[in-house]
């Protein structure tokens, strides 16, 4: 392809102005031939063909094309010629004149000139600014090496190619496209139907956080990792290296990434250069009014360049609504531009990807949320005041369109609320505006479980055989058993065929969801899921991101199902086990060190009492684990605290945490005259081996030396009494408001075992229990022979059981202080800076 | 006239989480920002027994007190469902990355100056 078309520079014009003799008619000079300024010259000329003479300037070197397009000329769908947009014919038969490759460099407004790069100076009557925008650059290290581009123009696309042909010559080049907004992933797919192995470097936790929410953000990045391409989140570049030409992106956590091409996709701004020079007013874009006219009356603006009413644009269908205005305002009519509001696509082939609006919620909010995980789909519609005022759709974007036209319409919505989410042929559907109504149309061959392919008829016949819940419907005819989907059709098949005899089933984990705890446990095993959205959308969550009893519930069962693989959210445990200390009344915090089986020596003594004094603790008191507890610490100073403590060889005691606590002992054999084994010895290895493990909720042990049990072993979730033929252990014990005994479990001859049934009874308790369901409520649901069953009548699953817990020990025993106290996330701890002050309005 | 100050960026608060601010003379701050890159600020007190907001759990555009679990909506400052009582909101918004916090009164720029 030969994209020299333009007119070559020519310095015959150099000190020439330009003011050609025989047209009188005023001079309307154009800079910027993109998608703007030509589009409103095309405006004008459809309303008054004759009015003005017209000279359009462009820094690129074609005619006008459709820059959306280059995303399909990247990925090979188009050629160049198909997405131009005016020929060159075009501009003659116009009467255009169309000067290229030539960008305007002042703006002279006394004189009424502009003049180009190559001298031309031309006078102009009403100058028309079309620049568009600049491609923002990160100002990192490397930035300006060869091999490291935007995505902006036909040039970069060129580049891109070119990068991917040399590729192919040595085997499979890599790309490294920074951002993933829209423009970069854009790139991204383009590159990868290449030919190039491509990773996408993202600052922020998900994809198109402008446009998407988290798990519509989930969804778009398992999809484009299921075609090959690498998506990193949270990932910040420290710097491009390379010798003189890009070799690879080097990330702040330390990861690099070879490649010989960097697109940068990370934002636009407005290109306002020419104008602020031109003493213009300009704010984040050029001001303009509503007819597009700038501070200047003879000098107008259109496009990404401008600012209208606060608002500048980085998409065509606003820039539609300017050029009518526009065009008006030059043919003395007078409508006026109001504003716009956007919707967003995704063009990346075969994913279908819409946002419109503030779908972000606020004050007065609600939302809508429909997740069909067996169809992909996700949807949210935000109502706010009966009117829809944003949709986020990811894998069935049919409904778009409706969903912004009631948008911009503002139309009152409260009549069809139930149904909106279905979409319109569903809530404008014949009046059936009742759900019930609804399913009591559908013919009994109509499916309603499609995992299990279960018809309406087999769950009235379900039904009417007895099944008066949902759980009995599940276990009768399967209906609902599998995704859950459908669980809404069928409790209104329960409702419809038994009238108000409804029973509801157990307890749902909270309202943003219709499965049990149990439910939840079991799917997030059975399918492998590996992350909160991934949960959520499959398990079809009705709220964006959960409760504050949901999230920490998933992030726990994740954390139990997939140690060493699954990362804990933060954002998900309660402050106690964020802050790794225990929050007190007054929002101080009191900070408890591990001494393990309650053994101190004076070295430990001694930084405590240097802390109690160094940091002005109020109070420090023995807890019922025989620990020593510190009051009143500041969360600013509890990363020196940590750092002091660690320094004298002590860890956190997780008094905070749901985890094990402690390992309470009496001194044993040892010392006592009673004692029948080293009842304090066996703390010690039993607290060794489960410090640090999460649990559902807190746990508790303890050793004690002979029958007469000063440890009280017996009021513990694990308890171990030794006696002169072992060791006699017993679970699920109590201390707390329902004081409850231990159940017997049984007696174990060694310390090895001792400390294998532990473990293994601990990991049942871990993959069974509910969240926040301690040992008590939970053997008492579940009953004491289930625990023997599995811990002691089955030698190998016991076995397994243990190695299970020791297996997810070996990633769990790190000090979370020490990770705390060497500055790692230690802002968290701190009061954000203010930076300067700045007067506004 | 508003005071704006600027108080960093969007990333220097956790995503579901929030960070502190104090200023001279006023009440210390608490800076939300929630899943979806919302940023709102709220007095760090929970109307019930004043428990620090700001170490709660963001969900949606609520946050859950730390002390009694209490939701207070992070637009309006209100105590959601059968709970009652409001904390006081503090405008704040987004400006070319920046955060800018609204002061209600200028007070003493000096005075914040030396205190940044
Ligand atoms: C790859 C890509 C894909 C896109 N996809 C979509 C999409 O799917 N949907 C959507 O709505 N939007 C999309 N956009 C955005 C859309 O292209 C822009 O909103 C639109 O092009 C803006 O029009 P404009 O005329 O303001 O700027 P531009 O089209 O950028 O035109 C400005 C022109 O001015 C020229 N210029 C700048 N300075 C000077 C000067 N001093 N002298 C002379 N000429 C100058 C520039 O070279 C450029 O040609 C996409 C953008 C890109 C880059
Ligand atoms: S439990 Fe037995 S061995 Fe332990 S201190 Fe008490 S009397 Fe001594
Ligand atoms: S102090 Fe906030 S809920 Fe009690």
């Amino acid at each position: 392809m030969d994209f020299q078309d333009g007119i070559e520079p020519n310095s015959d014009y150099d000190d020439a102005l330009i003011v050609p003799s025989d047209d009188v008619r005023e001079h309307l000079v154009v800079v910027g031939n993109g998608m703007a300024g030509c589009r409103a010259v095309e405006e004008l000329l459809a309303r008054d063909a004759g009015r003005y003479r017209v000279t359009i300037f462009g820094a690129e070197p074609h005619v006008n094309y459709n820059r959306i397009m280059l995303s399909p000329v990247l990925a090979g769908e188009k050629t160049f010629e198909q997405i131009v947009i005016n020929t060159r014919e075009w501009y003659d038969e116009n009467g255009i004149d169309l000067i290229t490759a030539d960008p305007v460099t002042t703006i002279d407004r006394a004189a009424k000139t502009v003049t180009s790069r190559s001298g031309r100076t031309v006078h102009y009557d009403r100058l028309l600014i079309a620049t568009g925008s600049d491609p923002f650059i990160i100002p990192v290290p490397g930035k300006d090496l060869s091999g490291v581009i935007s995505f902006r123009d036909m040039h970069d696309v060129d580049t891109m190619l070119a990068a991917a042909e040399a590729g192919k010559a040595s085997g499979g080049g890599s790309a490294v496209v920074i951002g993933g907004g829209l423009l970069g992933l854009e790139a991204a797919h383009g590159l990868t139907l290449r030919g190039m192995k491509v990773t996408v470097i993202h600052l922020m936790p998900t994809l198109m956080e402008r446009q998407l929410d988290e798990a519509a953000g989930w969804l778009l990045k398992s999809a484009l990792e299921g075609r090959g391409q690498t998506i990193l989140t949270g990932a910040d570049t420290a710097e491009i290296y390379g010798d003189g030409k890009v070799e690879g992106v080097r990330l702040k956590d330390g990861r690099e990434i070879t490649a010989s091409l960097v697109v940068m996709a990370v934002g636009i701004r407005p290109s306002t250069a020419l104008a602020r020079e031109a003493g213009l007013e300009v704010n984040r874009g050029i001001k303009v009014d509503d007819h597009m006219v700038t501070s200047d009356p003879s000098v107008l603006a259109v496009g990404e360049c401008v600012e209208h009413d606060g608002n500048v644009y980085g998409l065509v269908a606003p820039l539609w609504d300017m050029c009518r205005s526009l065009a008006d305002g030059l043919t003395d009519r007078h409508t006026g531009y109001r504003g716009s509001v956007t919707s967003t696509k995704l063009k990346v082939a075969g994913l279908d990807v819409f946002s419109a609006g503030d779908f972000s919620g606020g004050e007065g909010c609600e939302d809508i949320v429909l997740r069909d995980a067996a169809r992909g789909v996700y949807k949210r519609v935000v109502v706010k005041d009966d009117k829809v005022v944003g949709a986020v759709l990811y894998g069935d974007t049919a409904d778009g369109g409706w969903y912004f036209d009631l948008l911009k319409k503002g139309e009152d919505v409260s009549e069809v609320r139930d149904l909106l989410i279905f979409g319109q042929a569903f809530a404008s559907g014949g009046g059936a505006l009742d759900p019930k109504a609804a399913v009591a149309a559908l013919s009994d061959d109509a499916e309603i479980c499609g995992c299990n392919g279960v018809s309406k008829g087999q769950v009235v016949g379900c039904i009417e055989a007895g099944a008066c819940s949902l759980d009995a419907v599940r276990a009768g005819c399967k209906a609902s058993a599998s995704c859950g989907q459908c669980t809404g059709l069928v409790e209104n098949l329960l409702a419809l065929t038994l009238g108000e005899d409804v029973q509801s089933g157990p307890k749902t984990m909270c309202k943003c969801t219709s499965f049990t705890h149990d439910d939840v446990r079991r799917e997030i095993v059975a399918q492998d899921m590996r992350s909160i959205p991934e949960v959520m959308q499959k398990l079809h969550w009705t709220t964006p991101d959960g409760c504050s009893s949901c999230r920490p519930a998933l992030n726990y069962y994740l954390l139990c199902a997939l140690p060493g693989e699954y990362v804990d959210d933060q954002q998900s445990r309660f402050v106690n086990e964020r802050m790794h200390a225990n929050i007190q009344k007054d929002g101080t915090y009191s900070v408890v060190p591990r001494m393990w089986g309650g053994l101190t020596n004076p070295r430990e003594l001694r930084a405590i009492a240097d802390v109690v004094e160094k940091y002005d603790a109020p109070m420090v008191k023995v807890t019922g684990g025989q620990r020593l507890d510190i009051f009143g610490i500041k969360k600013e100073d509890l990363p020196a605290v940590w750092a002091d403590l660690n320094a004298a060889g002590m860890v956190s005691g997780h008094a905070y945490g749901k985890s094990l606590r402690t390992v309470k002992t009496c001194v044993g054999s040892e010392w006592c005259r009673f004692g029948t084994q080293d009842s304090t010895g066996l703390g010690v290895k039993t607290e060794r081996m489960t410090w640090g493990s999460w649990m559902p909720h807190k746990f508790k042990i303890a050793v004690s030396g002979c029958p007469r049990n000063c440890a009280e072993a017996t009021i513990k979730d694990f308890g171990i009494v030794c006696v002169d033929s072992g060791y006699e252990l017993s679970v699920g014990g109590n201390g707390g408001i329902h004081v409850r005994a231990t159940d017997f479990l049984c007696k174990v001859a060694t310390e090895e075992e001792a400390l294998e049934y532990c473990a293994a009874f601990i990991q049942l308790y871990r993959e069974e229990a509910r969240y926040l369901e301690r040992t008590a409520p939970w053997i008492e649901r579940v009953g004491v022979d289930h625990a023997k069953a599995r811990v002691v009548e089955d030698e190998a699953g016991r076995k397994a059981l243990a190695a299970r817990f020791l297996y997810s020990q070996s990633f769990s025993q790190d000090d979370p202080w020490a990770e705390r106290a060497s500055g790692n996330r230690a802002d968290l701890h701190q009061h954000l800076q203010p930076q300067a002050l700045e007067a506004a309005e | 006239m508003t005071d704006w100050i600027d108080i960093g960026t969007l990333s220097d608060i956790p995503q579901r989480g929030a960070r502190t601010v104090r200023l001279d003379g006023e009440p210390e701050i608490a800076v939300f920002r929630t899943g979806d890159d919302k940023v709102f600020a709220l007095v760090n007190e929970c109307p019930h027994k004043k428990g620090p907001l700001s170490q709660g759990i963001v969900h949606g555009h609520l946050v859950a007190c730390p002390l009694h679990n209490w939701n207070i909506a992070l637009a309006s400052g209100e105590a959601q469902g059968a709970d009652s009582g409001c904390t006081p909101t503090i405008a704040v918004r987004e400006e070319n990355g920046r955060l800018l916090l609204a002061r209600p009164e200028a007070q003493n720029p000096e005075a914040l100056r030396d205190a940044a």
